[in-house]
């Protein structure tokens, strides 16, 4: 993740420890993948409440974009900040492999550089990545618009209710989604179909700034 | 000093992977009778003090603060 950001932003990303209680006023916040507290209790519940999330909630309040992958999806989902919880992969198994994604609103400040209805490549690396909320909350982030990222047709690997593989919070600044759009960003990764989120944020900052 | 356990529980109507597999497992030992498996957590915490009503309410706040995710999880607290 900071090497894409790096590369696509043009200078690497400031890096803040879980226990700051300040984060230095920024442009976008990302809540990166990997592996929080061992996953221990449930996949990002420890890390959710760590020192650092009362200044990420204050961020996310005031409208400033936050991405958060993988473990940081389930971070933000923890943190209450996206609706819905992440239970095991229906299959039990860790799914590493690349998977097929739907932009199912090209219409956000994450997705903008897609087309709606555009197919993208993703790989995905998780062992919790089963999203669920209830029938209630579900129909509320479908009819807002809230679904920006859904697994292809048959390649949804981990059970996710209604193939979703990336949401917003209803304000639309903040975005968790499961697949790692950081890990295809380059010839070198094989494809750049990921860039498109940077490249998509990168715009609607210029946009803000103009 | 008080004992208390607390019992968290996906919700009903929460599909649950892993008590699906420990059933088909259970089923294939030959437990013919085992209808359902939902697995849950337990955690043993011991408390200062000697106040029940207060642990209590402190136990309850465990839990939804960190103990359970209450959109996906209920629980229990007992004192033990």
């Amino acid at each position: 993740m900071i090497s894409a950001l790096t590369k696509i932003c043009g200078h690497p990303p400031e890096l803040v420890w879980h226990s700051e209680t300040e984060i230095p006023k920024t442009d976008l916040i990302v809540i990166p993948g990997g592996f929080s507290y061992g996953d221990y209790l449930r996949s990002g519940a420890i890390a959710a409440r760590s020192a650092v999330m009362e200044s990420i909630k204050i961020y996310a309040k005031k409208g400033v974009p936050i991405l958060g992958v993988c473990n940081g999806f389930q971070i933000l989902a923890e943190a209450g900040l996206l609706p819905g919880a992440m239970m095991r992969n229906s299959g039990l198994k860790f799914v590493c492999r690349e998977v097929k994604l739907v932009v199912t609103n090209a219409n956000t400040m994450f997705s903008s550089n897609y087309q709606q209805n555009q197919i993208i490549r993703c790989p995905v690396a998780h062992h919790d990545g089963n999203f669920f909320a209830d029938t209630k909350t579900l129909k509320q982030i479908e009819n807002k618009g809230q679904v920006v990222f859904r697994y292809a047709e048959n390649t949804n690997p981990n059970g996710s209710v209604n193939d979703i593989a990336g949401i917003t919070n209803t304000q639309g600044n903040v975005l968790g989604m499961m697949p790692h759009p950081e890990n295809l960003v380059e010839d070198f990764h094989g494809g750049s179909d990921g860039k498109g989120i940077f490249e998509s944020l990168l715009g609607a900052n210029r946009s803000k700034a103009a | 000093m008080i004992k208390a356990r607390i019992t968290v529980t996906l919700k009903e109507g929460v599909l649950d992977p892993q008590g699906k597999a420990i059933e088909g497992s259970l089923s294939a030992l030959g437990f013919k009778d085992v209808g359902s498996v939902r697995q849950g957590k337990v955690f043993d915490i011991e408390l200062k003090g000697e106040n029940k009503v207060e642990a209590e309410q402190s136990l309850n706040s465990m839990c939804a603060k960190l103990l359970s995710n209450t959109v996906i999880e209920d629980y229990r607290v007992a004192i033990i």
